[in-house]
């Protein structure tokens, strides 16, 4: 055979990336859009209901209109052509705009909520806060916060997302259901029941935010909080410990980490429905999974050390646990595992990173149902090491054609194909059991299963 | 420790490399032209419908290779010495081997057509060959043709459908893969080809490709005598082994490399793999050459074997295969040929509105089964496996047909329906006995 002449495949136009110059470049446009939008909405009107509910329902019917579009004309089936095209899902410039953006909205939100439009005991709210008000004031009869704007915005978006999520797998069961299962307990769990207690005047509480993921459980305010309301209040603290220690065990050991990670999770949530166009940006190296290992698990040491303390405190009225004040200690958790990693980099890093970022390599509850998902086990009654959970993903003989659409597709950034084409069972502790491995597979090779 | 060649790294030459590896401390070294690392070469398409990036088909990160002490040489094998045991380049250098391993796949078929050499006028196997499809349609084309109706035919249909370019698709074939489908199966893809917006001409054969400034600009289509324009023709009519280059060396060729049942060809210490292997003494109903992923992947193994000192035979077990038409997924395991035998009884469901089908086949008189062909629906390659090896009875199948599903959770289940459907044309009333359970699967399957 004469030889081929080679050709570099990154001459491509389609591979091409943008510069760091360019990248910047669009970074400053992303602020200068985010500054605008801010000042835009910072003004005082007396009828905030009109501008909410008709800016709600231009992006309702818009995002649906957008997605119906979208998938109207098509089979049903998997729907990833040209991914590694779009701008927006190949790093390029719509993709830095939105990281940008997203970025900015997350700092805006935790650390200057000002000039959202925060306001204070003697200052009305104004801007993208008060727009807010109508709803809030319906949902509870107060005037919304930082918070409450920022939890309709992410449950709105799961809304949105899912149904396009829904639509775009709809010959999926698995991946329908799933997503049906997260849409509602962001909506009715996550943000509409807390907001009704309060209404009620009873303490905020979201059920299905487990400690570690819901650091400040045993902080304080939050125990107090409790403790005053009554059979409710201790019920819910009830709850809290019982969920960590018993509900999370259970499920994990029947059906893996998904029951949460997948199913439950307003983290995952997000990351499931609007993340989802960004799934395959995921880091697939060994030096990646490295990397996750020692992160993931010094935040769930982190975590583990920061509430000891605190709960020492509480108990014995001592400061400095481990050198360094337990107050000091939460609020540096707070800031930087729950604010800086959670939002600003786990959601702003979407477009860049993928959209798991914040569950793969910060999580703490991700790290405890992984190690209950991972590890085996040697019981005095059992002859030999057990798994910890019944939940794998087996693959089917050797129709495996390592093609790499599982690893591309897995949004953890489990190298699928390693396994696979060994055909060997998947069983990693990040595996958040989403199932797209399965839905991408060509020659239907990967299958989630509880032994 | 002895000095191991390797000409060709797709799945057959670098799996033969792992496994030499994996067994021994020889010297491995492993030489293409085409890719410094090994890849997926069924994901090209995937590559240039956007949904990986080139990177993404390897079958290991570049590190492994290293790693695993695996030598790499980027260049193309000029010819082979037998009597120096030297292997040439077409720079000049050379390298010398005590054992040589061939695995230089296939290329694609040309059949003389006026205009074949045009631009534009190209087969899909080789990287080159997607770099070439890119460059030839990136700007945007109006038209495509695709000749040949197999595998690779449908992938570059799919392909240009993805970047919304129109595709003519002439099938030489009454209906779409005929020679290998059955005709319901057959006739499933058809239609769904066609509600993908593709325009199929079964029948269709190529006349000849007309051309200007040396482009593609049209093809006549030899039946109907029509002309339709276009920038590009996908010349997909199978492809045969590529060893051109071996032929002076002396090594018995017939349409491919001709190997014995330890994979060795006529000259001692030179094995061949893969695509470009034909079989002198294939088994039963199995065809002298194989080329398929699969088969490739188990000569690697074996070679492998053999290398290290135990000398294993080939053999490819039970009969498998998959592929993926547009949406449309497709396993079979075991023996389904296209037209059914008089001495097999072959059960075929399909669902009433859906793209989804099953189909066994068993033998009439003993009632053994004899395999499965799946359409949208997946089973386990283990259990098909056992059953086929075992002889099982059609009726112990069906009644334990659960163990074989394989689709997702909460998929809707099809195997009652199969069970109906063989109650009704045999009068009995069989009953699914187990479920789907993956507990259950390994009782039967290891038990």
């Amino acid at each position: 055979m004469q030889p081929y002449k080679s050709i570099s495949i990154s001459a491509h136009h389609h591979t091409e990336t943008i510069k760091v110059g360019q990248k910047l470049a669009l970074s400053l446009v992303g602020i200068g859009l985010l500054l605008q939008m801010v000042f835009w909405l910072s003004f005082k009107s007396d009828d905030a209901g009109l501008w909410l509910w008709s800016s709600l329902g231009l992006v309702t019917v818009g995002s649906l209109w957008y997605t119906f579009d979208q998938y109207r004309n098509t089979l049903p089936g998997i729907k990833n052509n040209n991914n590694w095209f779009v701008s927006l899902t190949s790093r390029k410039e719509f993709a830095w705009i939105l990281a940008i953006f997203l970025t900015g909205f997350y700092v805006l939100l935790y650390w200057f909520p000002h000039l959202l439009g925060q306001g204070n005991e003697e200052v009305k709210n104004t801007g993208l806060v008060a727009l807010f008000d109508p709803l809030s004031m319906f949902l509870k009869g107060k005037p919304a916060s930082q918070w409450f704007v920022y939890g309709a915005i992410y449950t709105l978006t799961i809304l949105l997302m899912g149904i396009k999520f829904i639509y775009k797998y709809r010959h999926s069961k698995y991946q329908v259901y799933r997503t049906i299962s997260i849409m509602f307990f962001q909506t009715a769990i996550a943000f509409i029941l807390p907001e009704i207690m309060q209404s009620l005047n009873k303490p905020y509480y979201d059920f299905k935010n487990i400690w570690p993921l819901n650091y400040y459980f045993f902080f304080d305010w939050n125990i107090d909080a409790m403790l005053a309301a009554g059979t409710l209040g201790y019920f819910m603290l009830f709850w809290g410990i019982l969920s960590f220690l018993v509900i999370t065990p259970v499920l994990t050991y029947f059906f893996g980490k998904r029951w949460y990670c997948s199913w439950v999770c307003g983290c995952g949530g997000l990351a499931e429905t609007a993340g989802d166009p960004f799934r395959h940006l995921s880091d697939k190296s060994l030096k990646a999974w490295k990397i996750e290992r020692w992160l993931i698990h010094s935040v769930l040491v982190f975590v583990t050390l920061m509430t000891v303390a605190v709960l020492v405190t509480r108990f014995t009225g001592i400061r400095n646990i481990f050198l360094i004040d337990s107050g000091t200690l939460s609020s540096w958790y707070g800031f930087f595992i729950g604010a800086a990693f959670s939002g600003v980099v786990g959601v702003g890093f979407y477009p860049i990173l993928g959209s798991r970022v914040w569950c793969r390599f910060g999580c703490p509850m991700a790290a405890y149902l992984g190690i209950l998902q991972r590890f085996t086990i040697k019981l005095p009654w059992n002859k030999e090491a057990k798994r910890m959970s019944k939940f794998r993903i087996t693959t089917n003989g050797g129709q495996c054609i390592s093609c790499g659409n599982c690893s591309t597709y897995c949004e953890m950034g489990i190298d699928v194909k390693a396994y696979a084409q060994r055909q060997e069972d998947i069983v990693r502790a990040s595996c958040v059991g989403c199932g797209i491995c399965s839905a991408v597979c060509p020659r239907g090779v990967l299958r989630l299963e509880n032994l | 420790m002895a000095k191991i060649i390797i000409i060709g790294n797709g799945i057959a030459g670098s799996t033969a490399a792992r496994y030499i590896r994996k067994n021994s401390d020889h010297d491995i070294t492993m030489i293409s032209g085409e890719t410094r690392f090994p890849f997926s070469r069924t994901a090209l398409m995937y590559v240039y419908m956007g949904h990986m990036k080139f990177e993404n088909t390897k079958l290991y990160e570049d590190w492994f290779w290293v790693k695993n002490r695996i030598n790499i040489i980027t260049k193309w094998v000029q010819n082979i010495d037998t009597n120096t045991k030297t292997v040439a380049f077409y720079d000049g250098s050379s390298i010398s081997y005590d054992k040589l391993i061939i695995a230089t796949g296939s290329k694609p078929n040309k059949f003389g057509w006026p205009g074949q050499d045009l631009d534009g006028v190209q087969g899909l196997y080789h990287l080159q060959d997607l770099e070439n499809m890119e460059s030839a349609t990136q700007q945007g084309i109006k038209k495509a043709v695709v000749v040949g109706g197999g595998l690779i035919g449908i992938e570059m249909a799919e392909m240009f459908h993805s970047r919304h370019i129109p595709v003519t698709f002439l099938v030489r074939e009454a209906s779409f893969w005929d020679a290998v489908l059955p005709p319901e199966e057959s006739e499933m893809i058809n239609k769904h080809i066609l509600a993908h917006g593709i325009d199929l001409r079964l029948g269709e054969e190529l006349l000849e490709i007309k051309g200007q400034h040396g482009k593609a600009s049209a093809i006549i289509c030899k039946n109907s005598g029509e002309v339709i324009p276009c920038e590009f023709v996908g010349l997909t009519v199978g492809v045969s082994p590529n060893i051109d280059f071996v032929k002076p060396s002396g090594i018995t060729i017939n349409r491919g490399i001709v190997v014995d049942e330890y994979l060795e060809t006529s000259v001692k210490d030179v094995y061949a793999l893969g695509d470009c292997v034909e079989l002198a003494n294939p088994n039963p109903g199995r065809r002298s050459i194989e080329a398929v992923w699969y088969t490739g992947r188990m000569m690697g193994k074996t070679v492998a074997q053999t290398i290290c000192d135990k000398p294993t035979k080939y053999e490819p077990g039970i009969w498998f295969n998959s592929a993926k038409f547009f949406d449309i997924e497709y396993q079979v395991y075991g023996d389904i040929p296209a037209k059914t035998p008089a001495h097999i009884t072959s059960l075929y469901w399909k669902h009433p509105t859906e793209n989804k089908a099953i189909r066994i086949n068993f033998d009439t008189a003993s009632g053994a089964v004899t395999g499965f062909n799946l359409m949208g629906i997946r089973y386990r390659h283990a259990v098909c496996e056992k059953w086929i090896a075992d002889k099982t009875n059609i009726e112990t199948v069906i009644e334990n047909l659960s163990l074989a599903n394989f689709d997702p959770e909460f998929f809707e289940e099809y195997e009652s329906a199969f069970v109906d459907k063989y109650n009704q044309k045999s009068s009995k009333s069989l009953k699914l006995k187990s479920k789907r359970k993956l507990s259950l699967v390994e009782r039967f399957l290891f038990s």
